[in-house]
C-alpha cells in the first residue's frame, strides 16, 4: 500500500488529503478531507484531472464590456486552452441572466459555458 | 440632517451579508452607502470560482457569490447609494459623503457598521529599486483591468509576492495568452492558500520562487526585465544569485491592508497587529454603536467567512438599536507565543449566547504542534495541529460557560516539541 498526499482544490479551505492507494494505483481511501467533494476531488484527481474554467466573454450595453463566465461543471485539465479559445470570439448584449447558456456544449464536452452573473442593460 | 437607524460603510460581501442579517432581525432604517458603480465589492472581480461553499453549500464565482446577497437587498428593499464616497465619519456618528448625484451630504446614524474591505499594498510599501516605467501593477488593478474593463496588461509577466490575488492573475494572465514567467515570494513558504500554488501554479508548471525578491526593474518607459536573487535569514538579497527575466509587466501580490481613514479619523482604537479597530464579542469597535467587519477588521481568506463576520455584526448592531447590548466585565484575548493575532480582542461575556470564536492567525509555519488556549492560567483546551500556516487563518469555538468563568484574560499558545 502506498500514502499520497495531496492539497484539495474544491474550497478554499485547502483540506490536506492522504490517499491510500494499493500496489495497482488504486485508491482504497481518502483522509483529511471535510467534506465528501474532497474524497471526489481525490479519486479523480489521480485518475481523470478536471478543473472548473472561469474566464470572461465580451458584452455591449453593460456596465461593463466584459461578462464573466464560467463552466457548467469541470472540465478536463487539458482542454482549457481549447476552451478558452472558444470564448475569445464570442459577443453577447446585455441583459444577461446569471447562469444563461452562453454557448452550448462547448468543444463537444458535453459542458456549457454560462453567464456566472447577471448583467443588466444600461441606456 | 437625515436620520438613519443604521448606516453601513461598504456595500461588498462584509457590509451586505450585516444589511441582510440587522434586516432579518428588524431594523429597518438601513442604509449602504457604496462608492463603486454597483454593489458587490472586490467580488465582481473575482471570477474565479470556489466561492459560497460555506454560505450557500454551492459552488460560485465572485460575481456570483455578489449576486445572491444583492438580490437578497433588493427583496428586502434595503435602501443603497451608489458612487457615494464617504469623506468623514465623525465620534458623533455623524457621516459625510459625496456623490455625482446628490453632491455633499450629511447624514446621522444611529448604529454604524464599517465594511471598508482593504487595499493593496504597493510597490512603495517595499521600496524596489529600479526604475519607475509603466507596466508595475499591484494585482488587484490587473485583475479588475483584466476581468471587470477587458484590458490585458501585458504579455510577459513576473509576480512578486505568492498572495491568493497573485496566483489566481497567475494563472488567469496564463489562460489569456500570456507568459507568467514565475512568482517571487520573500518568505522560506507561500503566503496563498496551497489549493491556489496547486491550481494556478503547479497546473501550469510556473515556477515558484521561494526565499526570492526583486532586486531591480528595468525600463525607462516601459517594463524590459526583472532582477530577482535570493535572501538570506535576514532578507538581505544574496550576491551572485541573481536570475534576469525578460518580461514587460511585473504585478505585486505583497499583502492586504485593511482600510481604516475613516475608522481613524473617528479615533477608533486600533489594533497594530491586524491594522483593524479593536472589537469585542459584538464586533463592536471602542466608539459605542460602532461596528466592524470583513477585510476592514482584519484581512480574511474566505469571502464566505467575510460574510459570516458581516452576518454576526448585522445582529450585533439589530441588539444595539434595541438597546440590548450590555457592557459590565471585560475579558482581554490575549495572542502569546506563535500567535500573530487575535479577533475579537475582548469579550463582554454578558452577551455571549453560546458559544463565542475566537479567529487568529500564527505567525510562522508549523507542523504537529499543539494549540493551547487558557483561561486565565488554566488550560481550558489543546488542540493538536498536523499543519498551521500564517496564510491560513484558524479559528475555535469555545463555550459561553467556560468563557463567563475567566477573571481577565483568555489566550491562545502554540507549543512545539509536543511528545
Amino acid at each position: 500500500m502506498k500514502k499520497h498526499e495531496m492539497i484539495c482544490i474544491v474550497c478554499p479551505m485547502s483540506c490536506h488529503l492522504e490517499v491510500d492507494l494499493d500496489d495497482a494505483g488504486q485508491v482504497l481511501n481518502v483522509t483529511g478531507n471535510s467534506c465528501n467533494r474532497g474524497d471526489v476531488y481525490a479519486r479523480k484527481e489521480l485518475t481523470n484531472p478536471t478543473r472548473m474554467l472561469t474566464s470572461t466573454v465580451k458584452i455591449s450595453g453593460a456596465l461593463y464590456d466584459r461578462l464573466p463566465v464560467i463552466t457548467s461543471s469541470d472540465i478536463p485539465k487539458g482542454k482549457m486552452f481549447e476552451v478558452m479559445k472558444a470564448l475569445a470570439h464570442v459577443e453577447v448584449v446585455a441583459p444577461v441572466a446569471m447562469n444563461e447558456v452562453i454557448i452550448k456544449n462547448v468543444c463537444g464536452l458535453d459542458v456549457d459555458i454560462i453567464a456566472s452573473r447577471s448583467m443588466e442593460r444600461v441606456h | 440632517m437625515k436620520h438613519f437607524d443604521l448606516v453601513i460603510i461598504g456595500g461588498g460581501s462584509a457590509g451586505l451579508a450585516a444589511a441582510v442579517s440587522a434586516y432579518d432581525n428588524g431594523v429597518r432604517d438601513i442604509l449602504i452607502l457604496e462608492r463603486d458603480k454597483e454593489l458587490g465589492g472586490i467580488l465582481q472581480q473575482c471570477i474565479h470560482n470556489g466561492f459560497g461553499v460555506h454560505t450557500f453549500k454551492e459552488e460560485l464565482s465572485g460575481p456570483g457569490f455578489a449576486e445572491r446577497f444583492v438580490n437578497l437587498v433588493h427583496q428586502k428593499y434595503i435602501t443603497y447609494k451608489l458612487n457615494a464616497m464617504v469623506i468623514h465619519m465623525n465620534d458623533n456618528k455623524t457621516i459625510e459623503y459625496v456623490s455625482p448625484d446628490e453632491g455633499y451630504v450629511l447624514i446621522k446614524a444611529g448604529a454604524i457598521i464599517l465594511a471598508m474591505g482593504c487595499r493593496e499594498r504597493t510597490r512603495g510599501a517595499i521600496a524596489v529599486p529600479g526604475y519607475r516605467p509603466s507596466g508595475v501593477w499591484s494585482a488587484g488593478t490587473a485583475q479588475r483591468y483584466l476581468n471587470m474593463e477587458g484590458f490585458m496588461v501585458g504579455k510577459k509577466i513576473f509576480i512578486l509576492g505568492s498572495g491568493d490575488i497573485g496566483l489566481i492573475m497567475a494563472r488567469r494572465l496564463t489562460l489569456e495568452g500570456a507568459e507568467v514567467k514565475g512568482v517571487a515570494e520573500i518568505m522560506p513558504y507561500s503566503n496563498g492558500l496551497p489549493r491556489n500554488i496547486k491550481q494556478c501554479l503547479e497546473d501550469f508548471d510556473i515556477p515558484l520562487f521561494l526565499s526570492h525578491t526583486i532586486t531591480k526593474i528595468d525600463g525607462l518607459d516601459r517594463v524590459s526585465g526583472v532582477t530577482i536573487a535570493q535572501v538570506d535569514d535576514r532578507m538581505q538579497p544574496i550576491v551572485g544569485t541573481e536570475k534576469t527575466f525578460d518580461v514587460d509587466t511585473v504585478l505585486f501580490s505583497i499583502g492586504l491592508i485593511p482600510e481604516n481613514a475613516l475608522s481613524e479619523e473617528a479615533n477608533i482604537e486600533m489594533d497594530p497587529k491586524t491594522r483593524g479597530p479593536k472589537v469585542d464579542e459584538s464586533y463592536q469597535t471602542s466608539l459605542e454603536g460602532v461596528f466592524a467587519c470583513g477585510n476592514v477588521l482584519h484581512v480574511h481568506d474566505l469571502v464566505d467567512f467575510v460574510a459570516e463576520e458581516g452576518r454576526k455584526t448585522g445582529i450585533a448592531a439589530a441588539k444595539y438599536i434595541n438597546d440590548q447590548l450590555n457592557t459590565g466585565n471585560v475579558i482581554h484575548t490575549v495572542a502569546k507565543e506563535g500567535i500573530g493575532y487575535i479577533v475579537p480582542q475582548m469579550i463582554h461575556p454578558v452577551n455571549l449566547d453560546k458559544t463565542i470564536e475566537l479567529m487568529f492567525r500564527v505567525r510562522k509555519q508549523y507542523k504537529n504542534v499543539e494549540l493551547v488556549i487558557k483561561k486565565d492560567d488554566e488550560v481550558l483546551r489543546v488542540i493538536k495541529k498536523k499543519h498551521l500556516a500564517p496564510a491560513e487563518m484558524e479559528k475555535v469555538i469555545l463555550k459561553a460557560s467556560d468563557v463567563a468563568l475567566c477573571q481577565q484574560s483568555l489566550s491562545i499558545e502554540v507549543v512545539e516539541d509536543v511528545a
